[in-house]
């Protein structure tokens, strides 16, 4: 309920929302578990094994209980925090892990068989029938034990990802990291100030209390009104620091879209990396419940979240409250309560010594040790020396003492300090490089202190970065120390939870040890106490104390679990954001990719390229009649294929053919100016690592081409090996690629179709194969290579860029009238499967240059990168598995890449494999299916009948091995 | 030669593809004329700088920073290397240097508006503010997924270069962090 007069929500302006399908209204400034709760909406959510009702346990990101659903189809968001969704027109909610609705819960069923589904309990039972875990118990126990679900469409919301840098990253904004902010910012320093709530002021705003005799929300509004004014300041709302990395790295995720009615193109999140000199961790600490029976009940909250709601959004969670605590905090908030007119039926303090109030109550040296009301509380049970009483309530605020939020100090592997006086891990100095702690989250818990320690904390901050540190005055503010009591959990029967979120008692933990989960980490998983989505913010310290008692050891001894990244829940869709659709990667478009599309011709993707498949036409059904078309064309007349995407890299200087010498297997540093030679290049392992032309320009000045694929590949292979091997040389390097338009030309026809759009004609004698040089088209400067990938007369023809759209529809144009025109990706392999050229499906990483025929490449005369590696015993074995060409000539005339060969009368089995196929096509030329493969000793196998067996696709087909050069094998037709 | 054909006529990287305007920011295509890589050989690259000043007088420019001239302008490119923009080369430089002619080879474009600082934010991992990446300085980083070179030419304009085939691509990220930072509102 509200109460009248308290609290900082815009009273003013009224928001509707719906839960569970029925409409409640809140205000500006609310949460949706204070809106809830303010609306007397006690239970929100079933807990995740037994399905037992539970209400909001906090008012901050440790929230354990109060998941639920925002949003429908694609943009459907589970397991949100209600206490972090932020209230607005529009919101849609609905609770989770319930069948058929959150009041009727079948599944709760679970509840009654608990002494059966204790820790362990899967592990145990469901072993065997061993199929039985896949097959039926994992899917049932999925569907039982769950948070809320995705909705399985895609999601349609917008994220983005984003940089920050800056000198101080400043982390929450309570007393501390105000303070902390101010000072740096006064120094100039470039700050950023990241607050994970809606609003600035940390505790300030949930408590009672003054600074500098003005409430503590005045006090931080003033101090963010002059951080807000200086330049060098950012100020970053909504924002979670979430992970710290290397190097002055943190992640940090900002809401922007969730506190708002949905709008196109607003982005639900972004994921922040930002990079800081130096950091102060101002996180503040989080309070511990104490476990006892039935402590999970709704209506049992934490204290200092009680206060927030009732300081903060005005709201009582309850009409007769009681507290339970072991530390003054728990008189905070009954006196707040009480003070605000909320009936306080009793302070129940485990100390003897606690002091006395006139307000409400007090039971010292009492505990609550049961809690009745199974929807929401009715009733608490209260145990003194002197007995057990009952006390009617329905809100029960506990107070279990302050875990400082160490979570990022621990992220680059340092654990924790255990404080015996605090009774609380304290973050390891210098835990991560640049980060100082300060305030709650360092262990000091009063206002006074949190002041000083930001102050003095942005004064470190400062004299690292080497700027002066301008004073700040301290303002006034209480100094109350704190003592808490020892009490974890509270003995007695029944059930005590530990771990909301998964459903953890003290008993599981104290099975854990029984049964010899003795370490901390073994405990974890076992019982899987601090493994749900709140990763047991509010269940860890208190879990291993439990375990701690268990076993016998101090808290220090026990140890914590492993801290790590993230520090509250990040989306996947925030980290990979921008990655969707046509964000996933760039797309290259060639210069002809518009008139290629015009032409109809679908896309294939080669590396980020997109080359066009086959150009169809008119009455054409298939891809392979295009296909078939192309080839003959390309055989009888006359083709024109885009090949710019081949990587293409410029190579300069004295040294450049020495260079090439060094990285080639052949010999370059002879090659003439005005002639072109086919090379092959080893990786250093000896293996062939991409082939292609390299043609000599000038005298220092070569151009080599690389296969599209492997274009970035080489440049940093040649970058390696000048920088590492070569530094000496005098030769650079530069890609090309993108400057020249190239364009295959070839057929029989090559020449004089050529000769039509030359502005100086070309002749056999002035332009043998291999000869390259400079010429001019249509009037435009252009290279001319006489080079084949198709065994036809080829030519390849280059003009700068600009200039390719309008050369490629001129040459289609010009090749159409002549009986010819594009040919595409398709047709190309099968020209280069009929003459045995190599792609990367036969070069594919594991073939050594005699593997593929090429051995007699490798220049005796000189030394090359990968020649020594390549000699390396068994790469040269006669029986290794070695290029061979394959033709069908048994019934199923199919041959299909990835199939393996085998004997003849082998059984086709792992044993008996002795070789693969790598490429295949319908050869229109030869009028058969062919295939390029690798089989054992096979050039020595020409003529043998083998058997390939396909065992995805179901085909078996026996096959001769021939030569891999299916086509004109003494290369006339190249040379006309 | 006969003249069956109609003459070739040149198309820009960005054709088609720009102007975009989000809110007060726009994207325009930049005119870079010639641009050639300028590559230094070990051991001469004393020889290297001369000719540069002869040439254009151009101070080969230090890492992250670029240099202006006589219509011309040099960026820093990558190790030992510079991309001179606006003039033909000056051929005294060919014998002391690789050069190769990249006017075809890059789409380049502005990115203006008040706001420009915080498309990039979105798009490149390095730090740009402009106390650390003032007026002149260039990096060559990533923009999305690209390799790309990206220079600060005013407090509220960018020079931004990707490889001429990744146009559409380059288009499409600004576009789409333009977008999101005006839905902000």
């Amino acid at each position: 309920m509200r109460v009248p007069g308290k609290g900082l929500v815009e009273r003013s302006r009224v928001v509707p929302f719906r839960f569970d399908g029925v409409q409640y209204t809140g205000y500006e400034g609310d949460t949706l578990s204070s809106a809830l709760l303010a609306n007397d909406v006690r239970m929100v959510g079933r807990s995740f094994k037994y399905h037992r009702p539970r209400g909001i346990f906090t008012a901050g990101n440790e929230e354990p209980n109060a998941l639920v659903t925002v949003g429908v189809g694609g943009r459907q968001e589970p397991n949100v925090r209600a206490t972090m969704q932020e209230l607005h027109e529009g919101l849609e909610v609905r609770s989770q892990n319930r069948w058929p609705s959150l009041g009727l819960d079948l599944l709760s069923v679970n509840d009654l068989a608990a002494p059966f589904l204790g820790a362990g309990f899967y592990y145990k039972t469901f072993m065997w029938p061993r199929a039985f875990w896949e097959k039926l118990y994992e899917p049932a126990i999925r569907r039982a034990a769950g948070l809320g679900a995705l909705s399985g469409a895609s999601n349609t919301d917008v994220y983005e990802k984003a940089h920050a840098f800056c000198d101080v990253l400043v982390i929450g904004s309570g007393p501390a990291g105000l303070m902390a902010a101010l000072r740096a910012g006064r120094a100039g320093a470039d700050v950023i100030l990241a607050e994970e709530d809606s609003r600035f002021g940390g505790r300030l705003l949930a408590e009672e209390e003054a600074i500098d005799g003005q409430p503590g929300h005045q006090w931080a509004d003033d101090v963010v009104a002059e951080l807000r004014s200086m330049p060098n300041v950012r100020l970053m709302s909504r924002t979670s620091v979430t992970g710290a990395y290397d190097q002055g790295t943190y992640g940090a995720l900002e809401r922007v879209g969730h506190h708002r009615r949905r709008r196109p193109g607003l982005p639900l999140e972004c994921f922040w990396r930002i990079v800081t000199k130096q950091t102060v961790l101002a996180a503040g600490a989080l309070e511990r419940p104490v476990a006892f029976r039935n402590n999970d009940r709704p209506g049992i909250m934490m204290a200092g979240a009680m206060r927030a709601y009732l300081n903060r959004w005005g709201v009582s969670p309850g009409k007769a409250v009681t507290v339970f605590g072991t530390n003054d905090n728990a008189y905070r908030t009954a006196r707040d309560m009480a003070q605000a007119g909320i009936h306080v039926a009793a302070l129940i303090d485990s100390r003897h010594d606690g002091p006395s109030s006139d307000l409400f109550p007090v039971i010292r040296g009492a505990q609550v040790c049961d809690a009745q009301g199974r929807r929401g509380l009715e009733s608490i049970t209260v145990r003194r020396a002197s007995g057990e009483e009952r006390i009617q309530t329905d809100c029960l605020a506990v107070a279990g003492g302050w875990n400082p939020t160490v979570h990022l100090t621990c992220h680059m592997g340092a654990r924790p300090v255990w404080n015996d006086e605090l009774l609380a891990f304290v973050p390891k100095d210098d835990a991560v490089p640049g980060l100082i702690a300060a305030g709650a989250c360092n262990g000091v818990f009063s206002t006074d202190g949190c002041l000083r320690d930001g102050l003095a904390a942005a004064g470190r901050a400062l004299q690292a970065l080497e700027r002066s540190a301008p004073e700040v005055d301290l303002p006034e503010a209480e100094d109350a120390p704190y003592q808490p009591d020892r009490l974890w959990a509270v003995s007695g029967k029944g059930r005590a939870w530990l771990d909301f979120q998964n459903d953890v008692t003290v008993k599981d933990v104290a099975q854990a040890a029984r049964e010899n989960f003795r370490s901390v980490e073994h405990m974890k998983r076992y019982t899987t106490q601090g493994m749900a989505t709140d990763q047991g913010k509010n269940s860890n310290v208190a879990a291993l104390a439990v375990l701690a008692d268990a076993t016998g050891r101090d808290v220090a001894e026990t140890g914590t679990t492993t801290f790590r990244p993230p520090f509250t829940p990040v989306s996947i869709a925030a980290m990979g954001a921008g990655g969707q659709g046509d964000g996933f990667a760039p797309e290259r478009f060639t210069t002809s990719h518009a008139a290629s599309k015009e032409m109809g011709a679908p896309m294939i993707e080669a590396g980020l390229w997109y080359r066009p498949s086959y150009f169809p036409r008119n009455g054409e059904r298939t891809w392979r009649q295009s296909c078939d078309r192309e080839v003959n064309m390309v055989r009888q007349s006359v083709g024109v294929c885009d090949v710019s995407t081949l990587g293409k890299i410029d190579l300069q200087g004295p040294d450049a053919g020495a260079f090439l010498d060094l990285v080639y297997t052949g010999m370059f540093s002879t090659l003439k100016v005005g002639r072109t030679r086919y090379g092959l290049m080893l990786r250093e392992d000896g293996h062939v690592m991409d082939d292609g032309t390299t043609a000599r320009l000038g005298e220092n000045h070569f151009l080599m081409t690389t296969t599209t694929a492997a274009a970035g590949e080489v440049m940093r292979h040649l970058d390696f090996v000048h920088q590492c091997h070569a530094p000496q040389m005098k030769v650079r390097f530069a890609s090309v690629t993108e400057q020249w338009a190239q364009f295959a030309v070839a057929g029989p026809k090559a020449r004089d179709f050529l000769n039509l759009v030359l502005d100086e004609l070309v002749s056999n004698v002035d332009w043998p194969f291999m000869a390259c040089g400079p010429v001019s088209v249509l009037g435009v400067k252009a290279r001319l290579f006489r080079i084949s990938f198709s065994g036809e007369m080829g030519y390849e023809l280059a003009v700068p860029s600009r200039w390719g759209d309008s050369l490629f529809r001129a040459l289609v144009k010009e090749a159409e009238k002549m009986g010819g025109g594009a040919y595409g990706m398709e047709a190309l392999n099968v020209m280069r499967i009929e003459k045995g050229f190599i792609t990367h499906a036969e070069i594919h990483g594991r073939v050594t240059a005699f593997d593929i025929g090429m051995q007699r490449m490798v220049s005796q005369k000189k030394d090359c990168i990968g020649k020594r590696m390549s000699e390396r015993p068994g790469l040269m074995d006669q029986g290794r598995a070695r290029l061979v060409g394959l033709k069908p000539v048994g019934a199923v005339k199919m041959l299909t890449a990835g199939a393996h060969l085998y004997a003849r009368d082998a059984d086709p089995v792992r044993v008996n494999h002795q070789g693969y196929v790598t490429s295949n096509c319908y050869s229109p030329t030869l009028e058969s299916v062919i295939a390029l493969g690798f089989l054992h000793y096979g050039p020595e196998r020409i003529g043998e009948t083998v058997k390939m067996v396909d065992h995805v696709r179901g085909i078996e087909a026996l096959c001769e091995v021939v030569n891999p050069v299916f086509l004109d094998p003494e290369g006339g037709r190249v040379r006309g | 030669m006969a003249d069956p054909i109609a003459d070739l006529y040149a198309k820009t990287p960005c054709a088609g593809l720009l102007p975009v305007r989000v809110a007060n920011l726009t994207v325009t295509e930049v005119e870079m004329g010639v641009m050639t890589t300028l590559s230094l050989f070990h051991g001469t690259e004393a020889t290297a700088y001369k000719a540069l000043e002869d040439g254009h007088g151009l101070r080969w420019p230090a890492p992250l920073t670029t240099g202006q001239g006589d219509g011309a302008r040099i960026l820093w490119f990558g190790r030992g290397q510079a991309l001179l923009a606006g003039v033909t080369p000056d051929e005294c430089l060919a014998a002391h240097m690789a050069v190769a002619d990249q006017s075809d080879a890059w789409a380049a474009v502005h990115l203006t508006g008040d706001q420009a600082d915080d498309i990039l934010a979105r798009l490149v991992p390095i730090d740009l503010r402009e106390t650390v990446f003032p007026v002149g300085s260039t990096a060559r980083t990533q923009l999305m997924h690209m390799q790309a070179s990206i220079t600060r030419e005013a407090s509220d304009r960018f020079l931004i270069l990707v490889f001429r085939s990744m146009a559409a691509t380059l288009v499409h990220d600004l576009k789409s962090a333009m977008e999101a930072v005006a839905a902000r509102g």
